[in-house]
């Protein structure tokens, strides 16, 4: 079907990919939680804007990672590249008397460029401010969490916080994108610019090939 | 075996059922024992085969009866699936390998043998090893895979070699490192830090030495300098200068060379040909001696002024500070020689210049030569060509050239006459006279100086403060103190000795010196100035330098009392105080820098490759300081040296300022740019030039959301096309704009409420950008949710909860969750009201002396049941347009409990905490009576026609920002009713219930218990973190802070307010707005002999004056206290306003009067006024005019927090809160905490407050608008307007305001019957300020008078508008429906 008119008003990101898994030396039986952030000019258009893995345990041979291969597969539409999504995952799981505790809060820009990329985000959590709170919240399993996961996607007010490093994410990223250099954006690499794309229909980063 | 096995699961199989069967039977058994016929039926089941199927039959229909509805119910087992069953199950999916050998007939296929090829004699190799097992395994599970295909197999399978080798291939690594092959050995090599460190530092033998020597300092200026001191240092420093010019004698120099130059003229042949170059340099040098001696004179006066200023200052102050004294000895020279030396170089001068000025002339009179000659050549080649042409215009042609001729004269010779003159009048200034002696000043320092003794007072204390101070240096190498010097104390004559030399062993590359003079006075000390040092040169050691000195100050301001003249203040030696100086601390400290020398002379400098080596090194040639040193880089030449040397890349960005320099010092126009630009390439990133950034409509909607503008902030999907964003768009927004220009007249009845209103748009944009502002500065709360610290008391609690009862008998209120704001959405939240009960509702007066009543026997029969009823009241309630009501209750005083829930939507669906502060929606309960009138047909008596009237009898209003910053109101609450009220009667019944009725003797009118909540609780916006700047006294401000924050730590829900932020948003002590004001004249004249009178007046002209929450206002952000002044002008406040206004007039009337802080019902936090009547306490709301007795139950004041007058704050300390409860004597310290007391007294704060009326038309517009609307409401239905009832009504209403609203019913209600006979009238009066229109246009829709549906009803209205001083306005509505019978 042939589904774009020769000038578009809106450009078509296309993420999919998947949640790998995470490297969290100290923890076991964590789990994942996940959402898109974006700005005002931007809408979701299909696939689920946030969801939440299964809980997975380490393996004993394999070292130390914990597998998740959770898909993505979201698409969103937008006028403005200000606002590109962002992924935030936070991490959870029990502590050593079984309370349910944030293992980490991390975000990364959904990749500009079409093609395959794989991103390791390194996560972190807020600190306690005083150091008996970080005895009574260790020992009630309450530990200081974001009023909201997606204050980790932005700037404002982070200066206020204080936060301890923990593990990484890794998530892996397919981007189709539609639309985007027509309205006068150029994220693809500079090589791309010359190849002779098509003239409408969805474009990688390897080859543009026509969705009929 | 699986036979075995089959066998013994099917035995048991069978036996179970017939055990179940038999278990069955017993229960079936014991079931119907009380049944006759259980033998039968034992016995029928035996004999089951040889009965006949007839009575077999029989009694089963017999048994059908009496079965019980159990014996339908099939009773099964769980469903269980057996494990043989599943066994066969899995079977089928599953395979398990069996690990016994393949018999070798299965392998091949039919008729066909083995082949082995071993016994072939073919070699076959080593198998690898494999267990027989998995062999075995495997076989069998290729043949259930390929039993279908079936293909050739070998006898045995073929096994590969496992590929991956247990050891590996690569030799192993632990070896000693001995043994390590050494090239492959690793050498430590420590890291270097950025090149910084100079290469071999770290070795033994490369140590570096850097000394420092710094030997003293001197001030040219200190603050300490007393005025004699400045003078010695000014004469000090002039004799200095006079000494390097002597020393350098600059004029004797030159002089020498003009003569050389002059003889050298003479001299040799070859020089004559450059004779013009030599009278040019010549003509130079003259120039620049005459300079010179100029110098010198004036230094000599200069030196002279001073020193005699000095000795005048001496004299006047009688004591001497400098030992300065300056002598002048005289030369005496030769008078004839001089004066011949005199006039010869007068001579010589005049005689050069006059050859200058005839050289001059010579040139130019060459050049006009030149020029006639051309012009001569010209002119006979056109001479030659008219001639040709036009011969017979000859002679005119002749003429005109001889004109032009005489246009060009030659140059004018030069006057030679002057130039002796000028010659010498110049030197007469310049230089001495002839034949007048030389004079050598001589500045000595061997003057007494006064003791301390005979000196002044002022004077001696300098002195002694001089003596305490001291000076030290540290010394900063690459900004690190790496040594100190002795702290010396500071001489008389200002001169510190160090004499310290420091040897820095260094490791770094050296790139900045630095010495910091400090002086210290007891223990503190200070920065007085820095000197950076350059570094030397490699080649500098000690004996090649000499002390050098560095000239530093400070511009730090020092004032004294003493003679002291300080530092950075304007001083002035003349007697009239004029020509003010200021001087700068300031001072030269002496100090060298050089390498230190190793035992053979050395230099330990860093080898030059090295230190300039950095050339190569990419990071220090592009630092300049490193390479030219800090006191380089005021040189151009060396920047411009070094930006060649080095290369500098023009194109690069980090190099454009140097650059720019260099261009500039090149060109030699060191002209600096009239401008400062902060960001100089600003305009290069700009991503589009600023026109288009306005023309553009997509930029315009970008920006605007960008700044959080309201109707933009929460815009999605702006189009990423120019030409999809329409203008509609913006249309609302421009409007708005507009709008703030645009006064409307029909909104605001005349230019000086408009005028307010813009005002106050004004205040409210300010403030809110300013929260806007604030909003974005978060703290840690804001982002990161964390547990308490839990203290001992909450482990306590804890603790003890793990004992209470599981289901008390007294459950506690729990608290609801609270919700933010942000993520709500429609329809989540709902506003709960919970409508209780009512007191004393009006009731129904039966129309007794009603003419016609004889007429309708209909009627008269529902007026025999109103009489009846009393009453029926219901409850409606309104809100954003939705209606609820509750049923309808019978009597006067009526208990619903009903529950209601209105939806709640808020604007533009932006549920943020301000925007929900800001909803200006009010919540409308109003009370109903439900008259139900027959108006059947009296043909057809069957069918009775009833119509249902609802009568307002009052309502009660709750603004939405009030429930919302409350997030719970309970109480009861007085419902406003309108004065007249035609049809009842608001008496009330007495005696049913003495004690009940005691408790409400004080209060008139109906009530009515409220419950509202929002569902679910919302978070209240919090107030605004900013601090807001003040003129206050910091200690004030600071006790104040103390004063709330204790007060909110003992007891947290009692408001306590010691500051208010006033309009211009500075904080102000709450005190300062306390101050007797006299109410407006025409209040005072109306009754002088009623004081009591008065007083109500006085609080009914300030309960006139509109209410308007600061909250709605200005979004939640704070309360602004504006004074009674602004509050006057801009006619509108909140309850802060009115209190203080109300307080204030008391107080001007004599009475004793206190602002109440505290939380009243619905308001919430807020103020009312206390006054002390005859030793009785009265409570008065400012914003309704009412007062309450302390002891009276229904006064809507539930908390009192604190009492503020014009003298001090007191803060409630006593248990209770609530007026009944609590003492009002101010006094006593144990009941009440004052805020300025003994040890903190009140600083004499003075008062902000400042001391200091056409109604008719208002009127007409105010009804026309009210027809219009209430026309409006009514689409399906023509309103009819009664001109007379009108009238009558407007009659009315002037009596309503001159009685205040007192109750006169009666005589009112009898007139208008009177008057208008035979109909039936319904209506009221209401009342209310006058703001705006839009809240009378609602109030009156609240009323549903409209609502009447009967044909023949006719409407009457009547406004009236009472003014008031101020333009404060009263405005009554007089509304009434007519029933023609």
């Amino acid at each position: 079907a042939v589904m774009a008119t020769s000038n578009p008003s809106v450009f078509l990101l296309s993420v999919n990919g998947q949640i790998e898994g995470a490297n969290f030396p100290e923890y076991d039986n964590l789990y994942c939680k996940y959402c898109f952030v974006y700005g005002h000019d931007w809408a979701p258009t299909s696939g689920l804007e946030e969801g939440i893995t299964q809980i997975t345990c380490k393996g004993s041979e394999s070292s130390h990672k914990l597998i998740w291969n959770f898909p993505l597969e979201t698409t969103f539409k937008s006028t403005n590249p200000s606002g590109w999504p962002q992924l935030v995952v936070s991490v959870y799981g029990p502590d050593v008397f079984g309370n349910d505790v944030v293992r980490g809060y991390g975000a990364t820009h959904i990749p500009f460029t079409p093609g395959q990329h794989t991103r390791t985000i390194p996560m972190f959590v807020p600190e306690p401010t005083w150091r008996l709170q970080k005895f009574t919240s260790w020992l009630l399993g309450r530990r200081p969490e974001y009023t909201d996961p997606k204050v980790v996607a932005q700037g404002e007010g982070r200066e206020v916080t204080r936060v301890r490093s923990q593990g990484f994410v890794t998530v892996s990223f397919h981007i189709i994108t539609k639309d985007i250099k027509k309205l006068g954006y150029d994220t693809g690499p500079s090589s791309l610019a010359n190849t002779p794309s098509a003239t409408s229909g969805w474009s990688t980063g390897e080859q543009p090939y026509n969705m009929e | 075996t699986a036979e075995e096995a089959y066998n013994f699961f099917t035995l048991n199989f069978e036996l179970e059922p017939q055990d179940g069967t038999e278990k069955k039977s017993k229960k079936r058994e014991k079931q119907k024992k009380t049944t006759e016929k259980d033998s039968d039926e034992e016995g029928g089941g035996v004999v089951e085969d040889e009965a006949a199927p007839l009575v077999r039959d029989e009694e089963e229909a017999l048994f059908v009866i009496e079965q019980s509805s159990r014996d339908f119910l099939e009773v099964k087992k769980a469903e269980y699936v057996g494990y043989r069953k599943r066994i066969q199950q899995e079977s089928e999916l599953l395979f398990t390998p069996s690990f016994r050998t393949v018999p070798t007939t299965i392998k091949l296929p039919e008729n066909m043998k083995p082949r082995y090829l071993e016994d072939e004699g073919l070699y076959v190799g080593e198998r690898p090893p494999i267990s027989l097992t998995n062999e075995n395994i495997l076989e069998n599970r290729i043949l259930k895979m390929e039993e279908v295909i079936l293909t050739h197999m070998p006898h045995k399978i073929m096994v590969l070699p496992d590929p991956i080798k247990e050891s590996s291939t690569r030799p192993p690594l632990f070896h000693m490192e001995e043994d390590l092959d050494p090239a492959l050995h690793t050498v430590y090599r420590k890291s270097k830090y950025a090149n910084l460190y100079i290469a071999g530092a770290a070795d033994p033998e490369g140590d570096y030495q850097l000394d420092v020597d710094v030997s003293g300092l001197i001030f040219s200026h200190h603050p300490l300098f007393s005025r004699e001191h400045v003078l010695g240092a000014r004469l000090a420093q002039l004799y200095d200068q006079y000494l390097t010019r002597q020393h350098n004698n600059l004029t004797g120099h030159l002089t020498d060379k003009v003569n050389f130059i002059h003889g050298g003229e003479s001299l040799t042949q070859a020089m004559q040909r450059r004779i013009s170059e030599y009278s040019l340099e010549v003509r130079n040098t003259r120039q620049l001696r005459d300079s010179e001696q100029e110098k010198d004179r004036t230094l000599l006066k200069h030196i002279v002024k001073v020193w005699k200023e000095l000795k005048a200052l001496r004299d006047f102050q009688k004591f001497t500070n400098t030992p300065y004294k300056l002598s002048l000895r005289r030369e005496n020279v030769d008078r004839t020689s001089d004066e011949r030396d005199y006039e010869d170089e007068i001579l010589a001068e005049v005689v050069e210049l006059e050859a200058e000025i005839e050289e001059d002339y010579q040139k130019k009179f060459a050049e006009y030569k030149k020029q006639l000659q051309e012009w001569k050549l010209c002119r006979r080649k056109q001479k030659t060509k008219k001639k040709k042409r036009k011969k017979k215009k000859k002679g005119q042609a002749q003429d005109e050239t001889e004109e032009e001729d005489e246009d060009q004269d030659p140059p004018e010779k030069p006057d030679f006459d002057s130039i002796e003159q000028r010659v010498r009048e110049k030197a007469s200034r310049i230089r001495r006279k002839p034949g007048e002696s030389i004079l050598i000043p001589e500045l000595s320092a061997s003057g007494n100086i006064t003791a301390s003794e005979l000196c002044p007072r002022p004077e001696t204390a300098r002195r002694e403060d001089v003596t305490r101070r001291s000076l030290f240096v540290k010394i900063l190498y690459n900004d690190k103190e790496v040594s100190r010097t002795d702290s010396r104390s500071l001489n008389t004559d200002f001169r510190v000795h160090f004499g310290q030399i420091f040897n820095l062993k260094i490791i770094n590359c050296p790139q900045s010196i630095n010495l910091q003079v400090f002086e210290e006075i007891g223990s503190s000390c200070y920065l007085l100035a820095q000197v950076f040092v350059p570094v030397p040169e490699p080649s500098v050691v000690a004996d090649r330098v000499s002390l050098e000195e560095f000239e530093f100050s400070s511009n730090q301001r020092v004032m004294f009392d003493h003679e002291g003249v300080g530092s950075d203040v304007p001083l002035s030696f003349e007697a009239d105080g004029s020509n003010k100086q200021t001087l700068l601390t300031s001072g030269k400290l002496s100090c060298r820098v050089y390498w230190g020398s190793g035992e053979d002379d050395v230099a330990l400098a860093p080898p030059v490759s090295q230190q300039h080596g950095g050339i190569h090194s990419g990071l220090s040639r592009l630092d300049a300081v490193t390479f030219i040193g800090a006191s380089g880089l005021y040189d151009m030449k060396k920047i411009g040296e070094w930006a060649t040397q080095s290369r500098l890349d023009p194109n690069d960005p980090k190099n454009a300022s140097i650059m720019q320099l260099l261009k500039v010092a090149t060109s030699g126009e060191v002209t600096a740019p009239e401008y400062f630009r902060l960001e100089q390439l600003q305009e290069e990133f700009n991503f589009v030039t600023d026109e288009e950034l306005e023309r553009s409509k997509r930029f315009r909607l970008l920006a605007l959301r960008y700044q959080e503008v309201a109707e933009f902030r929460n815009y999605k999907c702006v189009p990423s096309l120019e030409r999809e964003v329409t203008d509609k768009v913006f249309q609302e927004y421009e409007k708005r704009l507009k709008e703030g220009e645009i006064v409307d007249t029909k909104e605001h009845l005349d230019s000086h409420r408009a005028l307010v209103a813009k005002y106050l748009q004004k205040i409210r944009e300010s403030v809110i950008n300013r929260f806007l502002l604030a909003k974005h500065h978060y703290i840690l709360s804001d982002l990161v949710v964390e547990e308490e610290i839990p203290s001992i008391g909450i482990l306590g609690l804890n603790l003890f909860k793990l004992a209470e009862p599981k289901r008390p008998l007294k459950p506690q209120r729990k608290a609801r969750k609270k919700v933010t704001a942000q993520n709500l959405s429609d329809g989540d939240i709902k506003l709960l009201i919970n409508i209780i009960r009512a007191f004393d509702i009006p009731i129904r007066r039966p129309q007794s002396n009603k003419p016609g009543q004889s007429s309708q026997s209909a009627i008269q029969g529902s007026d025999w049941l109103l009489s009846q009823v009393q009453v029926r009241p219901f409850v409606e309630v309104s809100f954003q347009r939705t209606v609820l009501q509750t049923t309808t209750a019978d009597g006067p005083n009526p208990c619903w409990n009903e529950e209601l829930q209105l939806p709640f939507s808020a604007p533009n669906g932006d549920y943020s905490a301000a925007v929900l502060q800001s909803v200006k929606d009010e919540v409308f309960i109003n009370i109903f009576d439900e008259v139900v009138y027959e108006t059947g047909d009296q043909d057809r008596a069957k069918s009775i026609h009833t119509r249902v009237e609802k009568h307002w009898l009052g309502s009660v209003k709750i603004p939405f920002s009030t429930i919302y910053s409350q997030s719970r109101i309970d109480g009861t609450f007085k419902v406003h009713t309108p004065a007249v009220l035609l049809g009842y009667s608001k008496e009330r019944s007495y005696g049913t219930n003495g004690a009940y009725d005691t408790l409400r003797s004080l209060s008139e009118g109906a009530f009515i218990t409220l419950f509202i909540t929002i569902e679910p609780q919302l978070v209240p916006g919090e107030s605004v973190r900013e601090k807001f700047d003040s003129q206050e006294e910091e200690r004030l401000l600071q006790a104040s802070e103390r004063f709330e924050r204790e007060a909110a730590q003992v007891y947290p829900n009692r408001p306590c307010i010691t500051t208010v932020i006033d309009l211009n948003g500075k904080t102000v002590f709450i005190t300062r707005y306390i101050r007797p004001l006299n109410p407006p004249q025409e209040l005072l004249d109306a009754s002088p002999d009623n004081p009591q009178e008065t007083t109500a007046l006085v609080a009914r002209f300030v309960a006139l004056i509109p209410s308007l929450p600061d909250r709605v206002s200005f979004s939640g952000v704070c309360d602004l206290w504006s004074t009674c002044d602004q509050f006057l002008t801009l006619l509108a406040g909140d309850e802060e306003e009115h209190a203080v206004l109300l307080c204030n007039y008391f107080l001007s009337m004599g009475k004793k009067a206190w602002l109440i802080i505290g939380t009243a019902i619905p308001e919430g936090p807020t103020a009312y006024v206390l006054t002390l009547e005859q030793s009785r306490y009265l409570i008065w709301n400012p914003s309704s005019a009412q007062y309450y007795g302390q002891y009276d139950t229904f006064c809507p004041l539930q908390t009192i927090g604190c009492l503020v007058n014009a003298d001090n704050v007191w803060f409630n300390i006593q248990e209770y809160t609530s007026p009944m409860t609590v003492s009002f004597d101010t006094t006593k310290a144990n009941l009440w905490k004052p805020f300025f007391s003994r040890s903190f007294s009140h600083p004499g704060l003075s008062s902000v407050q400042v001391t200091s009326g056409q109604a008719s038309e208002h009127c007409v517009i105010i009804e026309k608008i009210l027809k219009e609307k209430i026309m409006e409401w009514r689409p399906r239905h023509p309103t009819r307007w009664n001109r007379y009832c009108t009238t009558t009504l407007k009659q009315f209403l002037p009596k309503l305001e001159l009685s205040g609203g007192q109750d006169m019913a009666e005589g009112h209600r009898h007139e208008l019957q009177s008057l208008l006979g035979d109909n039936n009238i319904s209506g009221f009066p209401l009342h209310m300020p006058f703001s705006e229109i839009r809240p009378i246009i609602e109030a009156v829709y609240s009323t549903g008078v409209h609502n009447v549906q009967a044909s023949n009803v006719e409407f009457a209205l009547a406004v009236y508008v009472h003014p008031y001083p101020n333009n404060v306005l009263s405005v009554w509505v007089y509304l009434a429906s007519l029933v023609r019978t």
